[in-house]
């Protein structure tokens, strides 16, 4: 039997390390160790539940584990084989305890091919992901297959880029083909800046190997002999297991020399971000790795031309590489046919926000948002209104309840006006303002621009002094115009992917929440109470006591009134921390 | 650059050679040498930057300008006990920005700040992954999941004695 507990980032937080050593220490305790396996994997996407344990062969899956719970899941799931009641999932709509994770709604519609590995191998275990078939796709390619006829594979699986572009991986990869040079680079973009997106990191924290492997697949393809990662130094882990896997695969001879009996050879080599969004830009990615500033340069010449080191360079994100290897064991038809004409196979994305199970999902392309929202993520949290779900992070737009319908596709989701981006998915409710959420990304932009071009230094500074206004109620009508004619001239005149998209969650919220902007700007009011400036803490003289709970916990005296007399709230001192309202027993305190 | 003045020792001057020495000096690792730099001193001030110039021969205001474009090097040191809160969109959207205002008003320095005593420093980051637990605070390398204004004291609490 085993036991695999998952040690993604998330689980790891709440204590997974913990769990696996009790779970080890009753192991030996019970003298099982020829018998049971407790295996740290990577990540089983289900992270609202975590830490997320699972029992092999017979598929339990206990959410939210402890470590003093250890003791129980050895005594009783182990020895006597009753299932541990209380740490299966309970589904949240009909109360029913789920044992099988398969039967589960948020695993039920999902199909995983990059994260097919992810919660079933030891990441840091080479034996383990050879057990289910690494690096056998390299070998297939480098011993029967000429690099014409891989490419050809790729371009016919129609997979596209999974880290914003979504453009034929197989047609970069021949343009990089074509260019002759001494030396080319393969290069993997692993600088994973999305806010709310983590599937890379998750990637390469569960299953560092295909990486590696559709890396090397590459360098043959294209005619290079070095790769390089380019990480954030921000996820530790992922660096860990990564130099744990090159080290193996180097050990195993499916790196370095010879590969597979062949004379084609590849190494990879790391290279460490230091955070600036913007190099996940192909071209400041790779000023980056060559010790500059990470600013971006105008395209052509293409890094497939000209790249790292002047050198043509083929640039992936983890996602891409990690959908490769199937395609070759698999064929290019079978993954041609999952997902739609235009957007074959799956993505993964990144579920979070105001929604039940946050986690991270693996969907044929074509899926509707609706499906993802409410099926796998189960709804919204405290049952709560459905608002608006933001793809594509920074760059991309929100979208709202009409839309859920609409089939997610590289194109259909451009189309009504967002992207997809690396795959963030940020559901957001009742409560949050429109506005607020567009100032949130424009906060985000202003930060990160690399301040090389002026529409997007100057004009998303712009953008979000004017937003600002917006929800301190200091606009007026017309700067909603000034508003999207300055997202336009932006986005046609800035230099690169960043400032050319910096404005979309400005466009689409001015598309499809005009009237939370009128209520801004014309009736000062922010209709989902989020915005401070534009609320007032009222008392209610009816269900006042005069306790003076509120006017002893204000930290402003803004609260007047006798002992038993209903009492009031100054306007114009009260700073809207909201304590009073957090304190008052007899819900005499509102917003208005 | 900082108004601090700092005077290095020979042995870090020397920790400094020996870590440009370890990447040949390339220019290429400038990224690679500040990050080590940086693991060992805590901070990048002005003086680690005009040693790691003499050593590699790289202009002092190329790596200026490169410390200064990465989020991750800072040129302030941190405090002993550093507070990053997250403001990825996922923590954002549940709430991050009220835990960051309430260890501002708590600690009484804004983020990017040290406090006097040196104890603690507020950050912001962007997203670590682990949107499940948002929102999410870490102090140095422990991890608080599903963090409420009300937990911000008591945290707090945790490392004043420390």
């Amino acid at each position: 039997m085993q036991i695999l507990v998952c040690a993604g980032t998330g689980c790891q937080a709440s204590l997974s390390e913990e769990l696996l050593s009790q779970l080890n220490s009753e192991i030996e305790a019970n003298e099982l160790e020829n018998d049971v396996q407790a295996i740290r994997t990577g990540c089983f996407g289900f992270c609202e539940q975590g830490p997320i344990i699972k029992i092999m062969p017979d598929n339990t899956f206990y959410t939210q584990v402890k470590p003093q719970d250890a003791t129980e899941v050895i005594q009783e799931h182990i020895i006597k084989g009753r299932r541990v009641e209380r740490l299966l999932f309970t589904d949240p709509e009909t109360k029913e305890k789920i044992a099988d994770s398969r039967k589960m709604g948020f695993y039920k519609k999902q199909m995983r091919i990059a994260l097919r590995n992810c919660g079933f191998i030891d990441p840091d275990n080479i034996d383990d992901a050879i057990a289910k078939d690494a690096y056998e796709a390299l070998g297939k390619v480098v011993t029967e297959m000429s690099p014409e006829e891989a490419i050809e594979t790729l371009k016919k699986s129609g997979l596209r880029g999974r880290g914003g572009g979504g453009f034929s991986t197989g047609l970069k990869w021949e343009y990089a083909f074509k260019n002759r040079a001494d030396q080319k680079y393969v290069v993997c973009n692993a600088d994973e800046g999305d806010p709310g997106a983590f599937m890379d990191r998750s990637i390469l924290e569960g299953d560092p190997h295909t990486v590696l492997e559709a890396m090397a697949i590459c360098g043959y393809c294209i005619g290079a002999d070095k790769g390089l990662i380019y990480i954030r130094a921000e996820y530790p882990l992922a660096i860990e297991r990564l130099k744990t896997a090159i080290v193996q695969a180097r050990e195993y001879g499916l790196l370095g020399k010879s590969i597979f009996g062949t004379d084609f050879s590849f190494d990879i080599e790391l290279k460490y971000g230091a955070g600036a969004f913007v190099c996940g830009e192909e071209t400041a990615l790779i000023h980056s790795m060559e010790g500059e500033r990470g600013e971006p340069t105008v395209k052509p010449p293409f890094p497939a031309e000209s790249g790292f080191m002047g050198r043509p360079t083929n640039v992936n994100n983890v996602e891409t590489f990690a959908s490769i290897p199937p395609i070759y064991l698999k064929g290019a038809d079978w993954f041609a046919k999952i997902g739609t004409n235009r957007s074959t196979g799956t993505k993964v994305f990144a579920l979070a926000g105001k929604v039940n199970n946050v986690g991270l999902v693996e969907v044929p392309m074509g899926i509707t948002l609706r499906d993802v929202i409410f099926e796998i993520g189960g709804g919204i949290k405290n049952g709560k209104k459905f608002k608006a779900i933001q793809t594509g992070g920074p760059s991309g737009g929100c979208l709202t309840e009409e839309h859920l319908d609409t089939p997610i596709e590289f194109d259909t989701l451009l189309a009504v006006g967002s992207m997809m981006g690396s795959g963030g998915m940020i559901v957001l409710d009742e409560d949050d303002c429109m506005v607020e959420v567009s100032k949130y990304f424009l906060d985000f932009t202003v930060e990160e621009s690399c301040g090389k071009c002026s529409p997007c230094r100057i004009g998303n500074k712009r953008l979000h002094e004017l937003l600002e206004h917006i929800c301190k109620g200091n606009a007026e009508e017309s700067d909603l115009d000034r508003l999207r004619n300055m997202s336009t001239v932006i986005k046609e005149s800035s230099l690169c992917g960043l400032g050319q998209t910096s404005p979309n969650p400005v466009l689409s919220t001015l598309d499809n929440f005009m009237n939370e902007y009128l209520a801004h700007v014309i009736d000062k009011k922010c209709p989902a109470g989020a915005c401070k400036e534009l609320m007032n803490y009222v008392i209610s003289e009816t269900n006042c006591v005069g306790c003076t709970a509120c006017a002893r916990v204000c930290p402003v005296n803004a609260i007047s009134g006798e002992r038993k007399e209903p009492h009031f709230i100054d306007i114009s001192v009260c700073i809207k921390c909201g304590a009073c309202m957090d304190k008052c027993k007899f819900d005499a305190i509102s917003i208005q | 650059m900082s108004s601090i003045k700092i005077e290095l020792r020979q042995e870090d001057v020397n920790k400094i050679r020996e870590i440009c020495d370890s990447f040949n000096n390339d220019h290429q690792e400038l990224i690679n040498i500040l990050h080590k730099c940086q693991q060992h001193f805590g901070y990048l001030p002005a003086e680690v930057q005009e040693v790691v110039s003499d050593c590699s021969g790289i202009p002092v205001a190329k790596i200026y300008g490169v410390v200064t474009f990465y989020s991750f090097f800072t040129m302030t040191p941190r405090g002993k006990h550093p507070i990053s809160i997250c403001m990825g969109t996922a923590c954002y959207v549940r709430g991050a920005e009220k835990v960051l205002d309430e260890f501002v008003k708590e600690l009484g320095i804004k983020a990017g700040e040290t406090s006097p005593d040196g104890k603690f420093s507020i950050s912001s980051l962007r997203c670590v992954g682990a949107c499940g637990l948002a929102p999410l605070v870490l102090v140095g390398d422990k991890t608080y999941g599903r963090v409420a204004p009300d937990d911000v004291k008591n945290i707090i609490k945790e490392y004043e004695e420390l």
